[in-house]
């Protein structure tokens, strides 16, 4: 044969896989709302940038009849691509090639580029579109999925891992996605579950849709499994390139420099915060009135929105920002926010990227279920996270800051590098109508006015205990800055903190209250 | 950001705090203090045995009945030395989670 008919040859058995699971199986997938694997990876990578590995791998399955069976590419496509110009490692599963199944060598495939991704030290995109274990293949499969697993968790703080859910991502495999730092989901398409509907349907008599037992929405808002959501996969696909430019290619670097830029001039960080800390307001009009060009990238905005986490620049530099919320449950700790701030803050560290805190809460929620379902251990991931923490951190406490709230938002005691607090800061083991009905209870229960007595009461706690001031003058806090000098001084902190080295002792690993 | 909130109201340590509720604190329910002179399901299945009636006396760790659930068939047995008082179920009867099985005096 010669090199042209050589060519041509390749050129005809390219074309054969690329048909994926063959015309039938596309128009299904598309009837769907859903883009084939490899036009999602080409929609998501720059321009002309894939190149993709092992187009020719086969099955080695031979019971049940599938050694009469061809499936193109074992129904997963790997390559290497450029994502915003950041080299990446990706993956996708082709459902319409067996349902996007899981064999042993699609694992095999899969878990070369996660390989490759570790020893090129680049982030690595998974695709999730698939059926399952290809049960044809019986323990192989799980095998797979193992192999999988153990990868995503060695490379947990080393690269970026992102799991991009487009169709159904059930049984043992969501446990990639859920080992990974960020998950992405499209309403009506994103399915996640251990136990399908049908399963529990007959085990436990209960009725439920697959979009409401597992679907976007659902894990957006009540699991948390979810990191982003978006309404459409074009949608998902520019969050995913937003989150690039905020993130470092691994725990070596640093995220990309952007050129600076003041906040937008509309966000006047005087007139947000109200004095009465009773009153509501939304902390991300804060953090747009101190960021460059007013631009936060929220993380799980729709889970546990009594803390807000996301990211932000100063100076171009990338900053993870963790704020409590007084509009939503009055800005509180509880089991869920606590877990979804201690995991960002893990992140940020893990990726040299600086915390800034800010800090507006009354404490803990109370409640029985709160107890029981284990704030404890919940609320203590967020004292952990903060403690191990070394990339710069530095704290601005806006308004209360009461009891365990107080210590467990990044505090001088869990060694913050700079504590500033604003002048109408209250800082305090509770409120003062809380401190002063303790305090104060013979006085007020002895007083011809008991009532009288309690405002008198609460009245003098305040003026004595509801500032900066007890705090700063025992050095819990740097400054008392003004409002207004807060962006300032925070591009002053970060700049001072450029070279900052911190070290813990040494150890295998701690034993994080998971 | 001069924006006119509608809030609802939050009590922590005695001061009430104007702000919005999620979901999940709205929908939660109220704790309530466990009845042991009730035995109720905590899983669905099928009672396959019945070893009990109405009026019978029952000592502490006796087998009451059988709930075969999640492929397992589970004894369930006596919390405390009593007289049943009442039997909700029959024989072979599927229920339901957290139904109501036997009363005891």
């Amino acid at each position: 044969m010669s090199l042209k008919r050589k060519i041509k040859d390749l050129q005809k058995r390219r074309e054969e896989v690329l048909s994926g699971g063959g015309e039938k199986a596309i128009e299904k997938q598309v009837a769907m709302g859903k883009l084939t694997a490899r036009e999602r990876i080409i929609e998501l990578l720059d321009e002309d940038s894939f190149h993709e590995y092992d187009l020719f791998v086969e099955h080695e399955a031979r019971d049940f009849d599938m050694d009469k069976k061809i499936l193109h590419g074992d129904g997963v496509i790997i390559g290497t691509g450029r994502l915003y110009g950041a080299p990446v490692c990706i993956y996708a599963q082709d459902f319409t090639v067996a349902g996007g199944s899981l064999g042993l060598m699609h694992a095999r495939k899969i878990s070369k580029i996660m390989d490759h991704a570790m020893k090129m030290r680049v982030p690595l995109i998974g695709i999730n579109d698939s059926g399952g274990a290809r049960v044809q293949e019986g323990v192989n499969s799980l095998a797979g999925y193992g192999e999988i697993f153990y990868r995503n968790t060695l490379a947990s703080g080393v690269i970026p891992q992102i799991s991009v859910i487009l169709g159904p991502c059930a049984g043992g495999a969501v446990y990639s996605p859920a080992l990974t730092d960020f998950v992405f989901v499209v309403d009506k398409i994103s399915k996640m579950f251990i136990t399908g509907p049908e399963v529990i349907k007959t085990v436990l008599g209960e009725e439920i849709s697959m979009e409401d037992l597992g679907g976007a929405k659902v894990h957006s808002e009540i699991t948390g499994n979810a990191h982003f959501y978006a309404e459409s996969e074009a949608e998902c696909f520019s969050q995913i390139k937003k989150l690039i430019t905020y993130i470092p290619w691994n725990n070596t670097n640093k995220a990309k420099q952007f050129p600076p830029k003041n906040p937008k001039p509309e966000y006047k960080i005087d007139d947000i915060v109200p004095g009465d800390p009773k009153q509501p307001y939304d902390i991300i009009d804060v953090i747009k009135a101190v960021v460059d060009d007013s631009e936060f990238f929220e993380v799980q905005k729709l889970w546990a929105s009594n803390i807000v986490i996301g990211f932000g620049r100063l100076d171009g530099e990338t900053i993870g920002f963790v704020a409590n919320q007084p509009l939503v449950l009055a800005g509180v700790l509880d089991v869920d926010s606590s877990d979804k701030a201690a995991r960002f803050i893990r992140y940020c560290d893990a990726f040299n990227i600086p915390i800034v805190t800010l800090v507006d809460l009354p404490g803990y929620l109370p409640g029985v279920d709160q107890e029981h379902a284990g704030v404890i251990r919940h609320g203590a991931k967020i004292l952990y996270a903060y403690s191990e923490a070394t990339v710069p951190k530095i704290t601005v406490i806006l308004r209360k800051a009461y009891g365990g709230g107080y210590i467990a938002m990044n505090s001088r005691h869990l060694r913050a590098d700079f504590v500033f607090a604003w002048p109408g800061a209250e800082i305090a083991v509770m409120g003062p109508e809380g401190a002063a009905n303790i305090i104060f209870r013979k006085e007020i229960a002895s007083a011809e006015n008991p009532e009288e007595m309690r405002k008198k009461k609460i009245a003098e706690y305040k003026e004595k205990f509801a500032n900066p001031y007890v705090a700063a003058a025992k050095g819990y806090v740097d400054s008392v800055i003004e409002p207004e000098e807060t962006r300032r001084i925070l591009l002053h902190s970060i700049q001072v903190s450029a070279h900052k080295a911190e070290t813990r002792p040494i150890k295998k690993h701690g034993i994080p209250p998971f | 950001m001069d924006k006119k909130i509608k809030c609802k109201s939050l009590i922590i340590e005695g001061t009430k705090y104007r702000t919005h509720l999620t979901k999940k604190f709205e929908n939660r329910t109220n704790w309530e203090k466990p009845d042991e002179r009730k035995i109720i399901s905590f899983i669905p299945g099928t009672i396959t045995k019945l070893n009990i009636k109405k009026g019978q006396k029952i000592k502490k760790g006796q087998v009451l009945f059988i709930l075969e659930a999640m492929k397992m068939k589970n004894k369930v047995c006596s919390p405390l030395s009593s007289k049943i008082k009442e039997v909700y179920v029959k024989n072979g009867e599927s229920i339901s989670k957290n139904q109501i099985i036997l009363e005891f005096e």
